[in-house]
């Protein structure tokens, strides 16, 4: 609700659920601060936000007050221009500023650093104090973190975020009055997946990117493209910012629908491989094992006749490639002749899941909408390793019930230190089923281990609590109730819930999960709940994708007759299948054209390899696990043959479609499939001015454009045309707020850092100028004519001798191509085989044993790791890990150990 | 008329004054120490390199006329990996030394600058670092700032307290 209150003597009408800061903020008004966070809430620690406050109209005096911990009366007068309020923040600034080491130079967050911006702002510009300054040793943090505690002002964001928000356990504050330390107990790797959201939450360089800092440019002079991450299926949004040729940083792109202000580490730090010394930078000619490189025009004209004369082509698109990417592939072979590179089991798991997101009753909700659910059931996935930024918000909703305690003590929701008194560590009703122990299990009021089709079993036992009784005797017969206390008080707890939620997702390959959890979410629709459903699907565009095609790997290898070319796009067939099926495949292709951008066993296998661009070199469209229909654009135009997919088939198919633009290949897309209409509203035109003007990739502040290419050639080229998109290559242009959809960088006159933000938004922390990017797809139905309530799979027994392998995620490593960057290959776990102790105790197997699996006749040998909670008969193995690639889950496998460690 | 013969006059007392014009280049003009010439890098006192490529120069170049990449040794100590000014384009103006922490770059008193071929004034960094100190002596930015990079450990700096011990409590 909106209430007057009087600033300055001036009335403003102001949202009555704020505190005065955020209230001011959203009013564009600049009030220093440095504890506050949007998403963290007040706790006062800092101080900075001093403002006065009178008592009435006549009160001349006024007190002096912590904006933030103010909440917003109607009719209230504060000031802030007071020169008691403005002296205060001066002062303050001044003692922050006394232990404040003279790094700004040598620090990476100069030029972004929210303590030199409000240092400036308060007018503090003379050291008056001549004593010495404290000074703190640094830790080792991992490979991802840099540590320079000197420059600590001891706000207390970092602890707040970290443990608070994000549930770390190995950091915190240490010592006491001025010398307090933020810090690990002992140096070593920072646990945490979102620890790199450190970075942009401390307002100064304590946590800075050590990625980064190996190739440190300034904000100002990098070249930015709005992205989406391509590390999972979530889509978050990220800004990639390019130097000199080559990527240097991401950073989390506000978007308040999905990941808000953070993202988590494996997008933030999985970028290097974008710079990898594999990477292919030109068309490259394979013959007889020898690899020779050629000239654009040449690859194009070469591959053009190889095709256009041909009978048959076989085209195999990608879940990393764009929309268009795999809509231009699919119109160069014809749609009966491409397939989806993935395999049938996977894609048709997704399928589901799209006819689930596109005919169901119940809400998908986005990402970020996930904070507001406040009972949760998880079935069979490991979110915080196959969907991380989705177990950071189940977090979140995990604390709304206790919440709700001090909601009624008339605690605000802002105030964050008064609501962390009373909620303490408690959390509402999470219940987690999953065949392994995950991490988010501290947070779980019960988890329960099983294989999927008993975790199946036991959500329809859920689904039959909630409905009260159960509706046929079939099904009766079906249950065993094996679960019954359990299933009756995850029942009741999701009823009793204001807003349940329901996660599900592809990642155990199980029918069976996938429909329990629509037939559960169902039930509790029809109980007149409001439920939410979230299906966690492999990579970044399985969705785009398998809405592009029903036809999947095992289709393609299944045709015998011959093609005269096979067109793989952005896609190592290895990591899909097992390697024997692949070979067999690629054996009788006569021209084998890979599109890729690094080097790896599919493109060996090629005639002619293609370079194409990643997330940072390309422009396309993505579509999220929930649907949501995401465009990311390029940092920058490569000056080399590095081009996206879709720009590349355009080229070679040149003589017969002539040249379309990007818009316009989606346009011809949308007429292909009317389903995928909206994805043109998912961003501006190409066409589209602000004031008749591009928006800049580039900063106005960006430097060097005389000089970096001026080694080569004295004389300046013309910089590159984007006549794809309405962002241009230079500094020239728009210089207010775009559209959110096309934002390249945050930056506003005194707000260099990434609080800039504030001003992006309608309100603070909410939702950003012009609405926050991307387009659902799909929303829910009235009705529905699904049902799986009678899908109830066949309880799994384990069997002797006989093991059912399932894999283990990783958030370092199973995802190839994050996996491959520097950093992140640091945190990448050896491979293993995890079992369960007594089926260990059976075969005489310890930990670190050296055992072999036989899968089908191979056979692999593994290291031994004891898991906790892997019930019997399962075998776990990590996905996508080098030694593991390709393998096809769930297998049956024996096992034989081979010696003791 | 009269100004005429009035202006003649004046003309033919020139001859006596003392002449400004001088025979360059036989004879080179006197330059003052702060006159905004050629541009070097310099280094510290103990021989190193001041730069410590914070793009705060190429920042406030008005005609973006420099380039840098900024990289770190073994000790973390940052240096520029490469450092080109396009002399073509610069305009001599001093802002970089003005925005300069370290007093790495430097104007000095230097024009002499000429080219037939444009590309020679493109200057790298093994053309622009000078041996010594340039203008101004004595100042060494790692001794000042609070970084550790192998200069001086934490707490060794002139105005710094030794590290604190997490460990205690003592006020």
């Amino acid at each position: 609700m909106k209430v007057k209150i009087t600033i300055d003597d001036k009335i403003y009408e102001v949202d009555q659920e704020t505190n005065l800061l955020e209230a001011c903020l959203s009013l564009e008004m600049d009030l220093p601060y440095f504890c506050w966070h949007p998403e963290l809430g007040s706790v006062a620690a800092c101080r900075q936000c001093a403002i006065i406050k009178y008592k009435d109209d006549d009160d001349e005096k006024g007190k002096l007050v912590m904006a933030c911990l103010e909440p917003v009366k109607e009719g209230m007068r504060i000031s802030l221009q007071a020169p008691q309020a403005h002296d205060f923040r001066a002062h303050n600034i001044e003692a922050l500023m006394i232990n404040h080491p003279h790094d700004c130079p040598v620090c990476d967050e100069g030029g972004e650093c929210h303590l030199q911006d409000m240092t400036v702002m308060t007018g503090h510009n003379y050291r008056r104090y001549r004593f010495n300054k404290r000074t703190h040793t640094n830790q080792y943090l991992g490979p991802f973190i840099n540590h320079e505690m000197n420059r600590c002002i001891q706000c207390y964001r970092c602890t707040r975020f970290y443990n608070d928000y994000a549930g770390g356990k190995d950091f915190d504050v240490f010592a006491s009055h001025d010398s307090v330390y933020f810090g690990r107990h002992e140096p070593g790797i920072l646990e945490n997946e979102f620890s790199g959201n450190l970075v942009e939450v401390c307002p100064t360089g304590v946590f800075t990117d050590k990625t980064f800092k190996k190739h440190f440019t300034r904000k100002w002079d990098l070249s930015n493209g709005p992205s989406i991450c391509h590390n999972c299926s979530l889509g978050c949004n990220i800004i990639a910012g390019e130097r000199y040729g080559s990527l240097r940083r991401i950073r989390s792109r506000y978007n308040g629908d999905v990941n808000g202000y953070f993202i988590c580490d494996r997008g933030r730090f999985g970028y290097e491989y974008v710079n990898s010394e594999n990477r292919i930078c030109i068309p490259l000619k394979i013959e007889n094992g020898e690899s020779s490189p050629m000239p654009r025009e040449q690859a194009v004209r070469e591959i053009s006749e190889i095709t256009s004369g041909a009978k048959k082509l076989i085209g195999i698109g990608s879940p990393k490639a764009s929309l268009e990417s795999n809509f231009l592939l699919r119109q160069w072979v014809g749609s009966e002749n491409f397939y989806a590179g993935i395999p049938a089991n996977e894609g048709k798991l997704i399928r589901q899941v799209i006819k689930i997101l596109k005919k169901g009753t119940v809400r998908t909700p986005s990402l970020s909408e996930v904070k507001g659910y406040d009972a949760v059931f998880i079935l069979g996935e490991d979110v915080t390793n196959t969907a991380p930024m989705l177990a950071l918000y189940l977090r979140q909703a995990a604390k709304n019930q206790p919440g709700e305690v001090a909601k009624d003590l008339k605690i605000p929701d802002w105030n964050d230190a008064a609501t962390r008194v009373v909620v303490q560590n408690a959390t509402g009703s999470v219940y987690i089923a999953t065949f392994h122990a995950t991490k988010l299990d501290e947070i779980a009021t019960q988890s329960y281990y099983a294989h999927p089709d008993n975790i199946a079993r036991l959500a329809y036992e859920v689904m039959a609590e909630i409905e009260g009784n159960f509706k046929d005797e079939t099904k009766v017969e079906a249950m065993d109730n094996a679960n019954q206390p359990l299933s009756s008080s995850i029942a009741k707890a999701m009823l009793a819930a204001k807003k349940p939620l329901i996660v599900a997702g592809t990642s155990l390959y199980s029918e069976a999960i996938v429909q329990s959890a629509a037939a559960v979410a169902n039930a509790l629709k029809e109980k007149g709940k409001d439920p939410g459903l979230v299906y966690v699907v492999p990579e970044v565009n399985s969705i785009g994708l398998s809405m592009l095609s029903e036809q999947f790997l095992e289709d393609a290898f299944d045709k015998t007759d011959s093609a005269d070319a096979t067109i793989i796009l952005e896609n190592d067939l290895y990591q899909r299948k097992d390697k024997s099926s692949i070979d067999a495949f690629l054996k009788y292709q006569k021209n084998i054209i890979s599109l890729h951008y690094l080097e790896n066993t599919t493109t060996h296998q090629a005639n002619y390899v293609l370079p194409v661009g990643t997330f940072a070199e390309a422009d396309g469209t993505v579509v999220s696990n929930e649907g949501r229909a995401q465009r990311f654009y390029k940092a920058h135009q490569p000056d080399n043959d590095i081009r996206s997919s879709w720009e590349w088939i355009q080229e070679i198919m040149m003589d017969k479609w002539g040249s379309a633009s990007f818009d316009e290949i989606v346009s011809s897309m949308v007429r292909e499939f009317p389903e995928l209409e909206r994805v043109q509203d998912a961003a501006p035109s190409a066409e589209f001015r602000e004031e008749t003007q591009k928006i800049p990739r580039e900063t106005h502040r960006y430097s060097g454009r005389t000089a970096e290419d001026a080694d080569k050639n004295v004389s300046e080229p013309k910089p590159p045309e984007d006549r794809n998109s309405a962002l241009s290559y230079t500094m020239e242009g728009f210089t207010g707020v775009p559209p959110s959809a096309i934002t390249p960088f945050y930056w506003t006159p005194g707000w260099n850092s990434v609080q800039a933000i504030n001003k992006y938004q309608i309100e603070v922390g909410g939702e950003l100028l012009g609405g926050n990017p991307g387009i659902r797809l799909f929303e829910p139905k009235e009705t529905t004519d699904l049902d799986f309530s009678d899908h109830i799979p066949l309880q799994f027994s384990p069997k002797q001798d006989e093991y059912c392998g399932l894999p283990l995620y990783h958030i370092y490593g199973s995802d190839e191509l994050s996996a491959q960057s520097p950093a992140v290959k640091e945190r990448v776990p050896e491979a293993y085989i995890a079992l369960n102790d007594d089926d260990a105790l059976k075969n005489d197997i310890r930990e670190d044993d050296m055992i072999e699996v036989s899968v089908n006749g191979e056979k692999k040998r593994f290291a031994v790791k004891l898991h906790k909670g892997i019930s019997p008969g399962i075998l776990g193995l990590p996905k996508g890990l080098t030694e593991t690639a390709g393998t096809e889950f769930p297998f049956t496998a024996t096992i034989k150990l081979i010696s003791h460690e | 008329m009269f100004s005429i013969i009035r202006s003649l006059w004046l003309t033919f007392l020139h001859m006596f004054h003392k002449r400004v014009t001088i025979e360059y280049p036989e004879e080179k003009a006197p330059l003052p120490p702060r006159w905004r010439g050629r541009i070097i890098l310099s280094r510290d006192p103990d021989g190193m390199e001041r730069c410590v490529g914070c793009y705060l120069c190429a920042a406030a170049c008005p005609v973006d006329c420099i380039a840098l990449q900024a990289t770190e040794d073994e000790n973390g100590r940052r240096y520029p990996e490469f450092f080109r000014i396009n002399f073509s384009r610069c305009i001599f103006c001093g802002y970089c030394e003005d925005a300069c922490p370290t007093y790495a770059i430097q104007l000095i008193p230097d024009f002499e600058m000429g080219e037939y071929d444009r590309q020679n004034l493109v200057y790298e960094k093994e053309d622009l670092l000078i041996a010594g100190q340039g203008k101004y002596h004595g100042y060494n930015y790692y001794r000042e700032a609070g970084v550790d990079v192998g200069v001086k450990g934490k707490g060794e700096g002139e105005n710094e307290d030794k590290p604190v011990d997490v460990r205690t409590l003592m006020p």
